[in-house]
């Protein structure tokens, strides 16, 4: 069946939730956009409700609700593309949204075109089975007895504590990805995390100590955290840093803990093996596919679909399922994260990693759950291998620049002597470039985890899972005072 | 994207009638709403190239309301359709109902003030092609400053059109509309045997055709190249001498300091009693100077219809004013200063910051000066990482740098290097302001100097 270019529907568009009864509207956009030269056109739709929660000592301190619709399309002409986000979803709206995306390209609209549009396959439906997810989530009141029994548990368990905090937030999204390829695809996402935080002051001593707990489609999730567990954890790291002494800046080996301390790999590494990363000649890694680029005990994975892991993904935001991707096996590098766009320029097929924080924002090739696979060795054989070094118990944020130089905080971070942990340390930033530490991770232990957090990069702020075992670096650099 | 995106006189009467007839509902007889609404276009090129052209037409409604035992909900929407607005009121009710009793925001004193005059003419949006032939020409001529520049990996042009109104259940209306244009240009240079360099600079006006393009590729260059021999720097203690770019970004970092939110919350190294009080140098001043001429982004009210204004935030090296919302000025017995944003709990964030000498030391002669000092120094021209690298609630620091260490007379690049320290006694350790003052596009300083400063290196 070859469409033709007429009046856009507005019928059922209003409608809430999205599903088949867009078909018709989309179908006469995408030959809309087919006709007037598009090679490729992209309409993504989404619809969004929103709750944030915070609570600081003991009261809830704001409820912050939010709404909101809105589509993100996007045009190819060879290698370029163009893209228009609106919150708009009338017809009209979305006619003009398109043009615009059009216009960029310096396309036309045309009477009769050579170039045709067959036509949207049947809708793949991610969510028949998260319909109701929504209405399972805990409600306002349930959340806010929840968050309200861990600040007071963070009171009874903490010491010198100025400040308490407990958060929670709620996403729950609905998305649908229509394509002049055929794709047809629609999904509902729910993201949920809480987050507890305390500083500790006595006299001139400070602390402050944070953790975030994600999951991925599971609308128990809050129901089934334990409050205890993570307000004692976060208690004991804020108490032992408190009086802890600045670290002496120098060369050192370091371990580096499992979980939340995979964002040094994410950071240094992962980013670098976007396809985004090529195309912008950022990554000293875009000519080593088959090339040893880290040490053999480095095997390293990206995937989306661990379950209820917080960057897990029925499809992603180009309507994908997303792929299991092996970045690199025994330190010789597989594989880059790619998207529609980086297919495009770079060659790399799509691995489901297409993803974009919303609709204002046309999808990227970004990570979703990220780690490095287990070793042989127990975590102790790290610390014991080593005779004068750190231990990084806790990893705070990091970022990477445009040079692939990295750097990391360490929450809670403690010396190495003689093979054995000693005082706690403060004020540890750990500095560095992918292409000379990777080949310096030498040992996995065998305690894999993972970690929520969040990713902010050329496509927005996405939810992403971070995770390794415990691991060894022979030297880096450590910052310090 | 031309025009504008919506009538705003328009949408306040629209929405002023919407919102009385769905608060009626609920009993609410106090409400609040703020509205924006913007048009941008922005492009991205590769070699010449136009590699992506953006463009998008945003509007958005944050709702607060009061029930009846004056509990504060809010909610916020892009949908302005009547359903989308009435699902919004009825959500600020249901949130109203958790609302904090120990602490509930009211309207700002000063929310039908007059406002300050800002001279923030409108400018013409010159559309998406003419910005993209912009750019490219920009990038090619950046490209062509020196054979090492290769690549300008992270360059934009944009412009935006951005509307915004505060209006409230006892007749308070305000409204602005504000053109802006933004230029980035980041290099990356690399030569044999080398590590590639990377640096970039960065330009707003408020419309394209008064973007400072010339300026921003000069100076791009000028950045990236002066990178391209660089040294491994000892780890040690220096005297340091921090770009504006670098001061401001790192006074911003902790403006907790100054923030009466921060200071209630308990998470700001300043208390309620450290207004007077000594913080820094004597010879240091800081102000928030939102209605500076060459703060591009100017608003003339706050969220919470607060006017804006330049306010003396150190002076003399002791704290004069902190930054305050309707509820922390309330708390403090002061008047609100136009920082807050809108919400239960109105958060409080600065402007546009001004740093300078304090009144008595205006005059004095420089002892240091970054260009012809002949002591040895470390010039900080910007620092990285500040989201991870910045603990505000402890006062703490450590950031990745891009700097020069100066010998002699001789300014070569430090290769890879952090910068760590406690802001207290970076405050306190300030030896020297230079005389002129240079504007950014995020406030306006002199080079300021530090003593002291810890300086981790790979040498």
């Amino acid at each position: 069946m070859v469409l033709f270019i007429e009046k856009i529907p507005e019928k059922d568009v209003a409608l809430d939730s999205f599903g088949c009864h867009w078909q018709t509207t989309l179908e006469s956009l995408l030959a809309r956009g087919r006709s007037a030269g598009a090679d490729f056109v992209e309409i993504f739709l989404e619809n969004v409700d929103h709750l944030g929660l915070l609570a600081e000592q003991d009261s809830i301190t704001s409820v912050s609700p939010s709404f909101g619709k809105g589509a993100g399309i996007r045009v190819f002409l060879g290698k370029r593309d163009g893209f228009v986000s609106t919150n708009d979803l009338s017809a009209n709206g979305l006619s003009e949204a398109l043009d615009k995306a059009l216009g960029m390209l310096s396309l036309q609209v045309q009477d009769s075109s050579l170039f045709s549009f067959e036509g949207l396959g049947d809708l793949t439906d991610f969510s028949t089975q998260k319909k109701l997810w929504l209405e399972n989530c805990p409600k306002l009141k349930e959340a806010t007895q929840t968050i309200l029994l861990a600040t007071d548990l963070l009171d009874k368990k903490g010491k010198h504590l100025q400040a308490r905090r407990g958060s929670y937030s709620r996403i729950w999204q609905e998305v649908l990805v229509a394509a002049s390829d055929g794709t047809f695809s629609k999904d509902i996402r729910l993201h949920q995390s809480i987050g507890v935080n305390v500083l500790a002051a006595d006299r001139e001593f400070r602390s402050s100590i944070g953790r975030r707990y994600g999951s991925s489609d599971r609308p128990n999730d809050l129901r089934e955290w334990d409050p205890d567990l993570s307000t004692r954890e976060v208690c004991e790291s804020a108490d032992k840093m408190l009086y802890a002494d600045y670290v002496e800046a120098g060369q050192l080996p370091a371990v580096l803990a499992n979980k939340f301390g995979g964002v040094i790999f994410h950071e240094a590494c992962g980013h670098l093996l976007e396809t985004t990363q090529i195309e912008r000649g950022t990554t000293p890694f875009s000519e080593k596919i088959d090339h040893q680029i880290a040490n053999t005990a480095v095997t390293a994975i990206d995937e989306g679909s661990t379950d209820g892991a917080f960057g897990s993904l029925s499809m992603d935001d180009e309507g994908m399922k997303p792929q299991k991707t092996i970045l690199i096996k025994n330190g010789v590098l597989k594989s880059f994260l790619s998207d529609r766009a980086g297919e495009l320029r770079t060659g790399h097929p799509r691995t489901g990693s297409g993803r974009r924080q919303s609709h204002t924002f046309a999808a990227a090739s970004r990570m979703r759950n990220t780690y490095i696979a287990p070793g042989k060795y127990n975590p102790e054989d790290l610390i014991s291998s080593i005779d004068n070094g750190l231990y990084c118990k806790s990893m705070g944020g990091g970022s990477v620049g445009p040079t692939g130089q990295f750097n990391f905080a360490v929450e809670e971070g403690y010396l190495i002597k003689n093979g054995e942990l000693s005082k706690p340390v403060k004020g540890a930033t750990l500095i560095g470039e992918a292409k000379e530490i990777m080949p310096r991770i030498s040992m996995c232990a065998n305690d894999l985890d993972l970690a929520a957090g969040y990713c902010g990069s050329v496509s927005g702020n996405i939810n992403v899972t971070v995770g390794q075992p415990h691991i060894k670096v022979d030297s880096i650099t450590v910052g310090g005072r | 994207m031309n025009s504008l995106p919506i009538d705003m006189n328009k949408l306040t009467v629209n929405l002023l009638d919407r919102m009385n007839k769905y608060v009626s509902k609920y009993s609410i007889k106090q409400w609040d709403l703020g509205a924006t609404a913007s048009t941008d276009s922005s492009v991205q090129v590769d070699h010449g190239i136009a590699k992506q052209l953006k463009g998008s037409q945003r509007s958005s409604v944050t709702i607060r309301v009061w029930n009846n035992q004056g509990l504060v909900g809010i909610t916020s929407t892009s949908d302005l359709s009547d359903a989308g607005l009435q699902k919004s009121v009825h959500g600020a009710y249901e949130a109203s109902l958790f609302g904090n009793p120990n602490e509930s925001p009211q309207f700002s004193e000063l929310c039908k003030a007059p406002l300050p005059k800002l001279e923030r003419p409108l400018k013409k949006l010159l559309g998406i092609q003419n910005i993209l032939e912009i750019l490219i020409e920009a990038e090619s001529s950046l490209l062509s400053t020196h054979k090492s520049i290769s690549s300008v990996p992270y360059n934009g042009i944009s412009e935006s059109n951005y509307q915004r109104i505060y209006i409230n259940s006892e007749g308070a209306n305000r409204s602005l509309n504000n053109t802006q244009a933004s230029l980035y240009l980041y290099a990356r240079a690399e030569e044999l045997r080398k590590k590639p360099r990377s640096s970039g600079s960065v330009r707003l006006a408020l419309g394209v055709e008064d973007l400072d393009i010339d300026g921003c590729i000069l100076e791009a260059s000028k950045r990236t190249i002066s990178h391209l021999n660089y040294i491994p720097i000892r780890t040690d203690k220096y005297l340091v001498c921090f770009t504006p770019e670098a001061i401001l970004e790192l006074i911003s970092s902790f403006s907790s300091m100054f923030n009466a939110r921060a200071v209630i919350d308990g998470v700001s190294l300043s208390e309620r009693d450290s207004i007077g009080k000594k913080i820094s140098s004597p010879i240091f001043s800081l102000c928030d100077n939102a209605l500076h001429p060459s703060n591009i982004g100017a608003t003339s009210f706050d969220g919470e219809g607060t006017p804006t204004q330049n306010i003396t935030i150190i002076e003399s090296g002791r704290i004069k004013n902190f930054l305050h919302s309707e509820a922390t000025a309330r708390s403090f017995g002061v008047k609100p200063t136009g920082h807050a944003g809108m919400g239960a709990k109105a958060s409080v964030s600065p402007d546009w910051f001004e740093i300078g000498r304090s009144k008595e030391h205006k005059n004095k002669t420089n002892n240091l000066n970054h260009r012809n000092s002949n002591e040895e120094f470390v010039l900080i021209e910007s620092l990285n990482a500040l989201h991870s690298g910045v603990k505000a609630s402890q006062g703490s620091f450590s950031l990745p740098f891009d700097g020069w260490l100066v010998r002699n007379g001789e300014t070569i690049s430090i290769e890879a290097a952090t910068v760590a320290g406690d802001i207290i006694q970076v405050l306190n350790n300030i030896v020297e302001i230079e005389m002129d003052s240079i504007v950014t596009h995020s406030g306006i300083s002199p080079h300021v100097w530090v003593d002291g400063l810890s300086i981790t290196g790979e040498a």
